[in-house]
């Protein structure tokens, strides 16, 4: 077992399955002799050339098309997109076609594609390079959509999405990149369902995905300072989602706070609290709290972005609230 | 071409329209829902290309005016008619509609219905040819309006780049919807737009079923050698409305005319004749045959056919019996 970063993780998941499956391709800009943004392929050009580590022009929605049409001829296609605010212009080619053609041709063709892309903030980057938008792929049938906290899922939930037969889209962080975890030697597989119990607890539960799942567990750390023993669940897959193991923990704890880096409106916390509403609203002891960015384009002013965006002490202010200590 | 195999494809064609024709009956009668557009006037571009290339073998992707591709690309024309009516036998096994016809068992990868959006897929089937090293290709029908597409130029300049084998076959109809062209589009002749993206492009009448077919013949050799893409224009005439809400008042009763004496099956027709390949009477028991067939066969089996069960509502979102190991769930520990 090594500890190695979060770039390091998906390097080493593109390179197993290159090496696992010829008709395994990655494309995307500068990815190949430039080795990627964010290094998640570097080497890789060297490694299996060009015919298989493509560079593509920046046509987002034309190249992600042509992912999808190989895709539906038993190609393999991971797809890097530089930014989740870049997706943006793919999302035809991906919500109008990769979701639908299962289902409009009655099962007949599929796109087992992947697109890996990072959303979220980092420092300062602005309005248009700190977009989330996880909630608007969760919100499409017909995808996959995960969000791996670390580098083991990373690293194993990337080789999953690689065999699954549907679309995957894997959305990463700006700010995990660099995050160092442990990753088995061995080949390892992680589910492309299910969330995660990350932190057992009974007071409270906190409730994060992707980037979040972190300031949920520093939260959960200065909770336990005061007494309060917090549980945290790492959604891990915003779809399908695991309805299950959200209610479970809350008819433990009782009291629950979503953290989400994204603005609110129609959101991955309004989604939950309606789950929570339906599956389990007579265990709630007090009302569910959402923890979010605030509902501006994120400012390029260090001071202003900083107050745009949720920390860990949001988490712990709203779980206190969620408690009735404050 | 043996005389059998001329003979052969004026009885496509007619059956080509007559389907047509007759989905537009079964429109009337409410038995198919949704947008239908028919293909009359069309017919020997898609029956000349693919006459010439490999159906089953071949990929063949196109839009939404997509029912004579499935057919000529080997789709069976009952399945079709069948998804018209939203049947569990359809195409699309009623999950898809007009616009929306696969076959993928012959390499038909569907109608899609937002313009343009095929000009990728097809450059990504192509890649798989190329990726696999096998010796198809892959086929794109589209109209004019679609060439105003960001699609259209990105994928045009990625298939030059990597040497696609990807034939671009454009239907330019004059129209798009209610829009002639002239109105929507700074270079009407759209083989002169591709020049941008250094792939060899062509101009030819759509309407001469042997011109579609000499023409074509050059474009898949082209793109079967390996020497990446081709563009080919037809220029052609649809007959009906866009779809089936179209008043058509768009278009002068005079244009209507005109192209109307430019009918594929009528010019097709008088040339088998001049051949001394057919006669009138001949022709009659080819109608009547085909209308037979289309009666007999396609409507019949549509009719009968059942419609998908609501218990398969959630049917083929997802793959249904994915692998575990890949999907889990992940098991978590109980406190
Ligand atoms: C992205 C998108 N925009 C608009 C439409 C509405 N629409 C459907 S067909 C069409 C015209 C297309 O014309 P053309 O490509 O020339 O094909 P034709 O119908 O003439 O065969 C339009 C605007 C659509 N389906 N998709
Ligand atoms: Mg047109």
């Amino acid at each position: 077992m090594a500890e190695i970063a979060y770039w390091e993780a998906i390097r080493r998941a593109h390179e197993e399955e290159l090496n696992n499956d010829p008709n395994v391709i990655v494309m995307g800009e500068d990815i190949g002799v430039a080795g990627g943004t964010y290094k998640a392929t570097l080497g890789l050009y060297d490694k299996f050339g060009e015919q298989r580590i493509i560079d593509t022009p920046i046509s987002e929605n034309s190249f992600t098309g042509i992912a999808i049409g190989a895709s539906m001829a038993g190609i393999r296609p991971i797809v890097e997109i530089m930014s989740i605010n870049f997706a943006l212009l793919a999302l035809d080619t991906l919500i109008n076609a990769a979701a639908k053609i299962r289902y409009m041709s009655g099962g007949r063709a599929s796109c087992p594609l992947v697109m890996r892309t990072p959303g979220g903030t980092a420092h300062q980057l602005a309005a248009q390079h700190s977009a989330r938008l996880a909630r608007m792929f969760m919100s499409t049938s017909g995808l996959r959509v995960v969000t791996p906290r670390g580098p083991l899922d990373a690293y194993g939930m990337l080789k999953s999405a690689v065999r699954c037969n549907d679309p995957v889209i894997i959305i990463e962080h700006e700010q995990m990149y660099n995050l160092r975890g442990e990753v088995p030697d061995e080949e390892t597989f992680r589910p492309l369902e299910g969330a995660e119990v990350v932190r057992q607890g009974k007071d409270i539960t906190l409730i994060g995905y992707n980037y979040s799942v972190h300031l949920c567990l520093q939260a959960a750390d200065k909770l336990a300072k005061d007494g309060i023993d917090a549980e945290v669940v790492d959604l891990r897959a915003l779809k399908p989602l695991d309805r299950e193991t959200i209610r479970r923990s809350i008819e433990k704890t009782h009291r629950v706070v979503i953290a989400e880096e994204d603005e609110a409106p129609v959101g991955v916390g309004a989604e939950i609290i309606a789950i929570i509403n339906e599956d389990c609203f007579f265990a709630l002891d007090a009302q569910p709290i959402r923890i979010h960015a605030a509902d501006v384009p994120v400012p390029y002013n260090a001071k202003l972005e900083k107050a745009a965006i949720p920390n860990a002490d949001d988490v712990y202010q709203g779980a206190l609230k969620a408690v009735g200590k404050i | 071409m043996k005389a059998s195999d001329r003979k052969r494809l004026l009885r496509e064609m007619i059956f080509y329209r007559r389907f047509e024709e007759r989905t537009f009956e079964a429109y009337m009668e409410r038995k198919v829902g949704g947008f239908l557009h028919l293909y009359s006037g069309q017919e020997s571009i898609a029956t000349g290309v693919l006459e010439v290339a490999r159906p089953g073998h071949d990929y063949v992707i196109t839009g939404y005016r997509d029912h004579v591709h499935a057919i000529k690309a080997g789709a069976p024309a009952r399945e079709v008619m069948a998804e018209l009516y939203g049947k569990e036998t359809g195409s699309s096994r009623g999950r898809g509609g007009s616009m929306h016809i696969f076959d993928p068992s012959v390499n038909f990868m569907g109608g899609y219905a937002l313009v343009g959006q095929p000009f990728p897929l097809a450059a990504g089937l192509a890649l798989a040819c190329k990726h696999k090293g096998t010796d198809q290709i892959a086929i794109c029908f589209l109209g004019d309006g679609a060439n105003n597409q960001g699609t259209f130029h990105e994928t045009l300049n990625m298939a030059s780049v990597w040497k696609l084998p990807v034939l671009f076959v454009c239907e330019n109809n004059l129209y798009a919807i209610g829009t002639r062209i002239e109105r929507s589009t700074a270079v009407t002749d759209q083989y002169k737009r591709v020049c941008g993206y250094n792939i060899p492009a062509s101009q030819h009448d759509g309407q001469d079923i042997d011109v579609v077919m000499d023409s074509a013949r050059k474009a898949v050799n082209h793109v079967r050698s390996g020497k990446g893409p081709y563009f080919v224009e037809y220029l052609t005439y649809r007959y009906r409305g866009h779809s089936m809400s179209d008043s058509g008042a768009y278009r002068s009763k005079e244009e209507e005319r005109e192209w109307s004496k430019r009918d594929p099956i009528i010019l097709f027709t008088d040339k088998l004749k001049d051949e001394g390949l057919i006669k009138d009477e001949d022709i009659k028991a080819m109608e009547k045959e085909v209308d037979d067939e289309i009666e007999n066969d396609c409507i019949k089996f549509s009719e009968e056919s059942p419609e998908p069960k609501v218990e398969d509502l959630h049917k083929y979102v997802l793959d249904d019996n994915p692998d575990p190991r890949w999907i889990g769930p992940l098991q978590n520990n109980e406190a």
